[in-house]
């Protein structure tokens, strides 16, 4: 149904073709959460990979620094409708983060556990095979606080509310639990190319 | 979360898009105007939003969100947008929209930012600009249902004529006197006693507490980033326990 008077201001055309459904395309870097940025002390952060309540490994921040870093580039896309073209994140993929751990994913879906008591969800084949990392730069700088930093999850294949900033734990479940917004009428997955973003969506 | 979230997780029923009808537009401050909406819609719950659609003769669209300014169930609902000179989609709210118009939305949704009459208080609300909108759905909230408890409300704008919503805040301040309406301007004098002149920070924020003489039980803060990042730093530091605040960021750095 057309809208009387709506024409839009439509992106060019090689640049539509990078847009999902529903998106546009800024250049502003707009932030969402739930409350306050957290006050994250690199002092005592710990990065704690677990199945289930058991610990598989924790890495301290300089233990976590000297792990492999990766270089990803690429767009990324908010429910909220912005997506952002050619953004730089550096970090560590979840496949290196297995490895350091020296074990291989032990079920089917993760929980990423936040310092502000933020989860996401986020089934265990989304983040393998290079497909996400725990960022800790953005366009060569350190991540800012209230971007995540000092580290967040990088999905950039799925809707933004998954890559949980403020990361300080990814936990393996037998089951896939509902995350935060999740519980609160979000997609249990949220890929923007399929429109997934609240729970009564295909 | 700590025990001080009362608000249970709530799965918004299916929220498919509806035929909305315009039945009117009102000049709300020299930015802002108010969208008043006709649509067979839920009635949600203080805080929520709509997303709304907009739709080119060709099929392009283009959907925003767009908080529920009016109470829930008041029929037509109220959306307020602060037009932005090189915006796609609030520029046709202020220049091209008129009663009887139509469009889609979808809602009302988001299951966080919200507050229930149940859920009680004290109530601290904090909003920059159009960022009063889900506020005044608490606002409006807190006093239809006769909610006893104190309400502190702080609202900034540039100036005194660009405070949405400010003439009936004051009137409902006269009637209401578990209602405490601050207005804090950053370019404007004073226009109350009571009323600041700055940017939020955590000094002012500390003094707005202790005047107040309640401790927030729920907070809640909606602006754009910068405005919302700074007033959580202020409260903060003025030891608001962080789950006790709940933030809605309208993006953008104003
Ligand atoms: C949950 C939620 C509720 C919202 N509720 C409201 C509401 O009640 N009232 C309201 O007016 N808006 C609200 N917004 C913001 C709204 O959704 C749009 O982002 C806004 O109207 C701008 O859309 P646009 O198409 O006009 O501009 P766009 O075409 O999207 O943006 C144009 C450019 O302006 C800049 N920009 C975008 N947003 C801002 C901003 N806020 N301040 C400064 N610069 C900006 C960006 O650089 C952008 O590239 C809400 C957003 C969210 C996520």
């Amino acid at each position: 149904m057309a809208t009387r008077g709506f024409t839009g201001r439509r992106p060019s055309a090689a640049f539509a073709s990078r847009l999902p459904p529903g998106q546009f395309e800024t250049d502003d870097f707009p932030v969402l959460s739930k409350g306050p940025t957290p006050r994250v002390d690199l002092a005592t952060w710990r990065f704690t990979l677990s199945d289930g309540p058991r610990p598989l490994a924790s890495w301290s921040w300089t233990e976590f620094e000297a792990l492999p870093h990766t270089v990803w580039q690429g767009d990324i896309h908010c429910v909220t409708t912005w997506s952002k073209f050619d953004t730089t994140w550096e970090g560590v993929t979840i496949d290196e983060l297995l490895a350091a751990a020296g074990v291989s994913a032990p079920s089917a879906y993760t929980l990423a556990i936040s310092h502000d008591d933020y989860d996401t969800n986020v089934p265990a084949a989304d983040l393998l095979d290079g497909r996400a990392m725990v960022a800790t730069r953005f366009n060569g700088a350190p991540l800012a606080a209230e971007h995540g930093g000092p580290a967040r999850l990088l999905v950039p294949h799925l809707y933004f509310w998954k890559s949980a900033k403020w990361i300080k734990g990814l936990r393996f479940t037998a089951r896939d639990e509902a995350g935060f917004w999740e519980l609160r009428g979000y997609h249990l997955r949220g890929d923007p190319w399929k429109q997934q973003r609240y729970s009564d969506d295909p | 979360m700590s025990g001080v979230t009362p608000s249970p997780p709530s799965m918004p029923a299916a929220s498919p898009w509806h035929d909305a009808v315009v039945e009117r537009v009102a000049v709300l401050t020299p930015r802002i105007v108010s969208v008043f909406l006709r649509a067979p819609l839920a009635p949600g719950l203080a805080g929520q939003h709509l997303v709304v659609r907009l739709t080119a003769p060709d099929g392009y669209a283009a959907q925003r969100s767009y908080s529920v300014a009016s109470a829930p169930g008041v029929m037509p609902i109220e959306l307020i947008v602060e037009k932005l000179e090189d915006g796609e989609v609030s520029p046709f709210f202020h220049e091209v929209v008129a009663p009887g118009d139509h469009l889609e939305v979808r809602g009302p949704l988001g299951g966080h930012f919200v507050w229930r009459p149940a859920d009680g208080g004290p109530l601290l609300l904090v909003g920059g600009g159009s960022g009063v909108a889900p506020l005044m759905a608490m606002v409006r909230d807190w006093h239809a249902s006769g909610a006893g408890v104190p309400l502190l409300l702080v609202v900034s704008a540039r100036t005194w004529a660009e405070l949405a919503f400010r003439d009936e805040l004051v009137a409902l301040q006269a009637r209401a006197p578990l209602l405490r309406f601050v207005a804090v301007t950053t370019r404007d004098a004073a226009h109350r006693p009571g009323d600041l002149v700055q940017r939020l920070d955590s000094t002012a924020l500390q003094r707005l507490l202790a005047a107040w003489g309640h401790v927030p039980a729920h907070v809640f803060v909606c602006g754009a980033n910068r405005f919302v990042e700074a007033v959580t730093t202020g409260l903060l530091d003025a030891a608001v326990p962080a789950e006790r605040i709940r933030t809605e960021r309208y993006g953008g750095a104003g």
